[in-house]
């Protein structure tokens, strides 16, 4: 592998004035001489120039030109691309993963189920935060996992940005997991999950009727910033309600928005035959925004997922029996998948840690060249991790893409981002240059040596 | 670099005179070898490796860019093997009179690639209870069990690292429940009806220890020792103590592993994550006369690289792994290129049976992470990580591990840089059989598991 040097250097003091000086204000900046990765599914424009102007990306091609007076950085030799968009992801929910302690991503214990919401404990500060800013992640779903229920809780968007606010969406979707785990869940069998989820729907539905109120909210005082309502007996007082009900008051009442279609279903699936009888339940709940998570069977389906305009967030490189509703898992699922017009983007929760997206993106890449495999093309690849993920994740046109109108999201790389090894040189979001240390960059200067010949090491900070 | 330890025929275990390394007349290679097959205390090798090379053509591998695996780079070589072991690697004037020639242009070949710490076979996929015998976790010293006992030849996991990973051997450990895992065995990934079909003729015995969490977690949670890090140091101090007055009049097969294990015999392969309880480890062998082989897990070993190189012990790491739980919350990219800059062994592991499918791909992670701090290695010596560094750690460097004459040709060719995302394995061979080949949809292995299934004989 050859490295390509940058130039980067020759605009770097001008920029970070800038950011010292305000760190929290967007800046106006121009990237040129770059290989720049618009995020949208094509393939890498060499000399071209990406422009961000007031958090938002204002041009991105080539033959561009640079207004005046905003700072320049020389891009010869490196790459520029959106952030990568990690989506189904728990960071910010926890901290050290065996330490349950610090760990938000399951409650087993809890009395509530769908009604578990991301949002407000995310926490920006979390090292897996900083740690996967640096490695040009820039914004993610984040969300609790199915636990006490076969529904998950309501995900957020966020963003991972050196600033407290890291909601850009507070329950962008409901998860519900209709696979094996979920069978456990809800009792011992599919049949126990199927009658689970029917039943809860349907509550929701007949709850969703009984608050006389056709579509969205018009509360508007309890709305919270975004295009998702919060259904007001969230906030309001009890309403009357059949005693033979399973879901408490707030679950049936997180499940409205689903049943009518205007909050995403994340479906955890992975069998063949469980993912044809999850696209069937559009034939009963019509309104149904349905996503399929994991669907390591889709390629067996993939006509009818297509058919279906369903999206799924698919584990990229499992390939193994896991389980018996896995037999059929192939690193070429994603390849096939998308041959057949599924939209595609790669599921972050099927690898070790979201900072591996950009390298199983390359390895769906690699694909290409090994005979009945079935891969991506590289600009493919990487909309699998950008422009993908953010569209199904609502946020389409506005994250995961270099164009006019999107958030100030990118990266500048020191090389191909889907190669093993590379990284970002810097890291803006909404047009914020971000710090690039965490723990682990701390720990890496301090063990530079293992000199201890004046002092400690604990002095060496 | 690490000493060979030298197995001998020790008095106390070898009653009846040392049988030979050769588990099968067909493999030449391993019956000239130092090493002895492991006896048992009656003198018998017991589960008997029957594993015997396939027959394979005499080839030549022309115009590649070859990784020997011991640090050694030929740009435009050519790699001949025959009967089963590597014959010649030179440059483009080596005769390929009589050999298969294979124009590998443009392509890369290395030796078969190693993974030093997989669960492939005890914990095998499907992942069901059913199949989960990685860890005797009835008490925390089970040093009796042996890991081929509970090895399932017909893990569909071992194909995929032949296929995607061009993995050739692997040690295949307990898990990390107990103070004393049990004994680990040493495979060839060649498909076979028997784990004794799969068994590396000659390979020592490892053992596995786990210090930390793990084993204080579990037994604590019984309500028994140990239920803390002194508690684990305390238990087997003594379990030490206890071997070393084992007189073997009374066979007793946990006594028979650790007294292996004193005598040089058996290497410890040892879990550990941070670096305080390592140098702890390190004078608790000391003390009780025993050496450790490699630490695994090692994601803190970067903060003692230098005591690692003084006491000659194996780091075996991964390259990104952190903070899933408390010990391992101070993981950082740089560990193997921080080693390396002592002068510390680094031996990139996978423990995971997907991870075993791109050690090359976890490699060139870990050396551009130290790229990017100034240190500099170079890629030939990267392939060290996941060739012959893990072999000597396992104790089989004499006979694979690197491509040199003599040795057993186990070899992969890559349809591009092996430290790129974007290679795979092209063709793969094993003891000079090709038994993965890319380009030829009946030449990859299919387990019994797999037949009739969905996606039975698929590129996976």
């Amino acid at each position: 592998m050859t490295r390509a040097l940058n130039a980067l250097a020759l605009g770097t003091a001008s920029l970070l004035a800038l950011a010292t000086a305000n760190p929290a204000a967007a800046q106006d900046v121009a990237i040129t001489n770059a290989t720049v990765v618009t995020g949208d599914g094509s393939e890498p424009i060499d000399g071209a120039t990406v422009v961000v102007r007031g958090g938002e990306v204002v041009a991105a091609g080539r033959g561009i030109a640079v207004p005046a007076g905003i700072p320049v950085l020389d891009g010869t030799g490196a790459w520029v691309t959106p952030g990568i968009f990690a989506t189904v992801t728990t960071l910010g929910l926890w901290d050290v993963g065996a330490v349950s302690q610090s760990n938000d991503t399951r409650a087993g214990n809890s009395p509530f189920s769908a009604a578990l919401d991301a949002a407000p404990i995310v926490n920006p500060a979390s090292q897996h935060v900083s740690i996967h800013r640096a490695a040009g992640v820039t914004r993610a779903t984040t969300v609790t996992m199915p636990s006490s229920s076969i529904f998950g809780g309501q995900g957020a968007v966020i963003d991972l940005g050196a600033d407290p606010n890291a909601v850009t969406r507070p329950r962008a979707f409901q998860v519900v997991a209709l696979d094996e785990y979920g069978a456990r869940l809800a009792g011992g069998s599919r049949a126990a999950t199927h009658a689970l989820f029917r039943n809860a729907l349907r509550e929701a539905s007949t709850l969703g009727t009984q608050a006389r109120i056709p579509g969205t909210s018009t509360r508007r005082d309890i709305r919270t910033g975004d295009d998702v309502p919060l259904d007001p007996r969230l906030a309001g007082r009890d309403t009357q309600r059949s005693d033979d009900v399973l879901l408490t008051r707030f679950d049936a009442a997180a499940l409205v928005p689903v049943v009518r279609g205007e909050q995403p279903l994340y479906v955890y699936v992975e069998r063949a035959s469980d993912i044809r009888s999850t696209l069937a339940l559009k034939g009963e709940f019509p309104d149904l925004d349905l996503v399929l998570v994991g669907a390591s069977e889709g390629w067996l389906v993939a006509s009818e997922i297509a058919a279906a305009g369903v999206p799924v967030i698919a584990d990229g490189l499992d390939d193994l029996p896991q389980n018996f509703e896995e037999l059929g898992s192939t690193q070429s699922n994603i390849g096939r998948m998308v041959k057949a017009g599924v939209r595609v983007a790669i599921n972050a929760a099927a690898m070790e840690n979201p900072r591996n997206l950009n390298q199983y993106a390359g390895n769906l890449v690699a694909l290409t060249r090994v005979p009945g495999a079935d891969g991506l093309s590289w600009g493919q690849a990487f909309a699998a991790i950008s422009s993908v993920p953010a569209a199904i994740s609502g946020m389409d046109g506005r994250a995961g893409l270099l164009a006019p109108g999107a958030l100030g999201d990118l990266v500048i790389w020191d090389d191909d981002p889907l190669e093993v090894g590379s990284m970002p040189l810097k890291v803006f979001i909404d047009g914020v240059e971000q710090p690039l240390e965490n723990h682990q960059s701390r720990l890496r200067d301090r063990y530079l040596d293992l000199d201890t010949s004046d002092l400690p090491k604990a002095y060496d900070w | 670099m690490r000493k060979h330890v030298v197995l001998a025929c020790v008095a106390a275990f070898a009653v009846a005179g040392c049988s030979t390394a050769d588990g099968g007349d067909g493999v030449a290679s391993a019956s000239t070898r130092d090493w002895t097959a492991p006896v048992g205390a009656d003198g018998r090798e017991p589960f008997a490796s029957t594993y015997r090379r396939y027959p394979g053509r005499p080839t030549a591998l022309v115009g590649a860019t070859v990784y020997d695996g011991k640090g050694g780079r030929i740009d435009n070589g050519t790699v001949l093997f025959r009967d089963g072991e590597v014959v010649a690697v030179g440059d483009a004037a080596l005769s390929t009179e009589g050999y298969d020639r294979i124009d590998a242009s443009g392509k890369f070949v290395t030796p078969g690639i190693i993974d030093i710490h997989s669960h492939l076979g005890d914990y095998p996929t499907p992942s069901v209870d059913a199949h989960a015998d990685g860890n005797e976790m009835t008490d925390p010293m089970t040093p009796e069990v042996w890991a081929e006992h509970s090895v399932w030849p017909q893990d569909p996991g071992f194909t995929r690292a032949l296929a995607n990973g061009g993995v050739t051997a692997l040690q295949i450990l307990p898990g990390s429940a107990n103070l004393t895992g049990g004994r680990s065995v040493t495979l060839k990934n060649v498909a076979a009806r028997t784990v004794q079909g799969m068994k590396f003729p000659g390979a020592p015995y490892g053992m596995k220890m786990a210090c930390g969490e793990n084993p204080k977690r579990v037994y604590g949670g019984k309500g028994r020792m140990p239920s803390t890090r002194m508690g684990n140091f305390a238990v087997n101090r003594q379990m030490w103590l206890d071997a070393q007055a084992y007189d073997g009049d009374k066979r007793d097969l946990g006594k028979e592993t650790l007294k292996g294990v004193l005598d040089g015999e058996i290497l410890v392969h040892n879990h550990c994550y941070r670096a305080d309880e390592m140098a702890l480890v390190m004078d608790m062998a000391k003390e009780m006369g025993y050496e450790v082989t490699a630490f695994h897990h090692a994601v803190e070993a970067y903060k003692i690289g230098d005591l690692l190189r003084e006491n000659d012990v194996c780091s075996a790491i991964w390259a990104d792994w952190y903070g899933f739980k408390m010990e391992a919350y101070d993981g950082i990219l740089e560990n193997a290129a921080f080693l390396q800059r002592e002068g510390a062994c680094v031996v990139i592991h996978s423990d995971d049976a997907n991870g075993i499918q791109r050690l090359n791909q976890e490699a060139a992670k870990a050396q551009a992470a130290g790229r990017r701090v100034g240190i500099d290695i170079p890629d030939a010596e990267v392939i060290g990580w996941i060739t012959l560094n893990p072999a000597r750690a396992m104790g089989i460097d004499a006979m694979t591990g690197s491509l040199e004459p003599g040795k057993m040709a186990d070899v992969v060719l890559w349809n591009g840089d092996p430290l790129s995302v974007y290679s795979r394995p092209e063709k793969v061979w094993i003891d000079g059989a090709l038994l993965f080949d890319a380009m030829d949809r009946k030449r990859r292995p299919v387990s019994d598991f797999e037949l009739g299934q969905p996606g039975e004989g698929d590129v996976k």
